[in-house]
């Protein structure tokens, strides 16, 4: 389904390199909900964007059923963290859920059905006229969920969804996401940097080394397939996987594609913008 | 309730009648005994503004004046918006074309005036590409800046749901760069109001300017002074008009700001 080979980024800058990723490879079957985290500043948003096909990688390919990323693939969804950047502002949550769908021309019916649909299970089948910014954060990632569930894709990305909404809300959008992949049948791939998050979330968790990045560990998430905040949260298997990631989280912080070489410049000092930047100039040279 | 809402009405109907009455009743007593032939009495003036400013008269004057402001006022947007989304979207282009623009946007134009009749004539063609030529300015340059301040991403949200060229013009770039837009345009029609006045005293049959000139010419002072207190209304009417129009085409910006200034 969707295939990482030896991906590597490299952002090119006037005086210095910085290799943020070194060389990833693993594999996300269709139907799978892979969680991905890894300590911050180690690439998670450059690898989502290079999967996205928003970035161009240094080395290595992203194929998605076989045919490789170069740009935004039709099937893929992207849920960005900053809900507030990624919602149109001047549109209400009705336009900003059916608009990425207009291109598809699939007739007005089926539009608002779709549009209906994505609303009704996020739960703001009441909000179709509000604006975004009237909205609290949570609701405002409920619609970009919304957007993304009513576009039909076979993959979703997420990039840290959940990390700028409070706690309680956070659990009930993990609980959202988790029925969203059982009733749509979607490939999901969660970023996250929240250890618990991944444990929770996922069937497998992809634990990613500090930059410049390589795979630290595949972990298959052994717990049953019906998972709630309580149950789920307190049992020792939950408690036994967590303290694993942890652990590998730990170990992956002094640990990269090159750990004998000295430490390289951490890509997380670079400011989104920066990078962008980066990369920028990296194409036009 | 309703009485507060009743008093918070007739305070903000003070407020902004206040400050105008309290200038026309200083204006209205310093010269009510005013023997000076240049200075005539406030009552004079607004007697004659009655008399001159005839419905035949708007129509000769008034409404040619009007419709070569809102011709160069409407190509000036066309063309400064246009213009600005091409050097706000390229990197290349802005570096080519920005030290021109600015050299352009330094020259005053009314001083183009006597060019611009060179080769356009003393038509109404002349007196639109004049406006056109003063007022497309803060409105490419705001334009450019609006486009540049894009998100990064809502850009990359765009993408990735291939929403892509005119469907991502229309609903991503102009829609986000509109409030700096609006700010150009508002700039714009001051600026476009002067170059009308202007243009047409220099070279006119009829219009507003060509008005006002005449009677100075004439010494018909008081009717000049009732022209230009004429023009201070139709720059205000115009101005609340923008403001109506804006308050509809940036309600979400207002919103927006309101919602981030209160949490």
């Amino acid at each position: 389904m969707l295939d990482v080979r030896n991906l590597q980024k490299i952002y090119t800058g006037r005086n210095r390199n910085v290799e943020a990723l070194r060389n990833l490879t693993f594999h996300i079957g269709a139907g799978e909900l892979v969680c991905l985290v890894g300590p911050s500043g180690c690439g998670k948003t450059t690898l989502l964007k290079c999967m996205a096909g928003l970035l161009t990688p240094t080395g290595g390919e992203v194929t998605l059923d076989g045919h490789p990323v170069t740009g935004p693939p039709p099937g893929m969804a992207v849920v960005f963290q900053e809900y507030g950047r990624s919602l149109f502002a001047w549109m209400n949550v009705r336009d900003n859920v059916a608009l990425p769908l207009r291109r598809k021309k699939l007739g007005k019916t089926r539009e608002k059905e779709l549009v209906d649909h994505a609303l009704e299970v996020v739960g703001l089948a009441d909000a179709h006229q509000a604006y975004p910014w009237q909205l609290s954060g949570g609701m405002q990632q409920r619609v970009a969920i919304a957007r993304a569930v009513a576009f039909e894709p076979k993959v979703l990305l997420m990039d840290e969804p959940f990390a700028a909404v409070d706690a309680q809300t956070r659990a009930e959008l993990e609980d959202l996401i988790r029925h969203l992949w059982r009733e749509l049948g979607v490939t999901v791939l969660f970023v996250t940097h929240d250890i618990d998050e991944a444990v929770y979330l996922g069937q497998r968790t992809i634990i990613l080394s500090t930059s410049p990045t390589v795979v630290q560990e595949d972990l298959t998430i052994d717990l049953p397939d019906e998972r709630d905040q309580l149950h789920t949260r307190s049992s020792t298997r939950f408690a036994e996987l967590r303290a694993h990631v942890y652990e590998q989280i730990q170990r992956a912080k002094h640990h990269n594609g090159d750990a004998e070489a000295p430490k390289d410049d951490d890509p997380d000092t670079l400011t989104d913008d920066r990078s962008h930047d980066l990369a920028v100039q990296n194409t036009e040279s | 309730m309703i009485r507060t809402t009743v008093l918070t009405a007739a305070r903000r109907v003070l407020l902004v009648l206040g400050m105008p009455a309290v200038l026309f009743a200083v204006w209205w007593f310093a010269t009510a005994d005013s023997t000076d032939f240049y200075v005539p009495p406030l009552a004079t003036i607004l007697q004659k503004f009655g008399e001159v400013w005839t419905v035949e008269r708007l129509l000769s004057d008034v409404v040619p004046s009007l419709i070569r402001l809102v011709a160069g006022y409407l190509l000036a947007v066309v063309v400064g918006v246009g213009l600005g989304l091409v050097v706000g979207m390229s990197r290349v282009v802005r570096d080519v074309l920005e030290p021109v623009l600015e050299l352009f946007r330094a020259i005053p134009p009314p001083v183009l005036v006597p060019v611009i009749m060179l080769f356009a004539g003393i038509g109404d063609t002349m007196k639109v590409i004049v406006i056109v030529s003063g007022c497309m300015w803060p409105i490419l340059l705001n334009t450019v800046e609006g486009v540049r301040a894009g998100d990064e991403v809502l850009s990359d949200t765009c993408r990735s749901y291939g929403i892509t060229g005119v469907a991502r013009l229309r609903h991503l770039v102009l829609r986000s760069a509109s409030p700096q837009i609006v700010t150009g345009m508002r700039q714009a029609l001051s600026i476009a109001i002067i170059l009308m006045v202007i243009s047409e005293m220099f070279a006119a049959i009829n219009g507003l300017g060509f008005t006002i000139v005449q009677f100075q010419r004439s010494f018909a002072i008081p009717e000049m002074w009732s022209g230009v207190l004429l023009l201070g209304l139709l720059g205000f009417a115009l101005s609340l008009l923008f403001r109506f129009a804006e308050n509809r085409v940036l309600a979400w910006y207002h919103g927006l700001r309101r919602a981030q200034r209160n949490p």
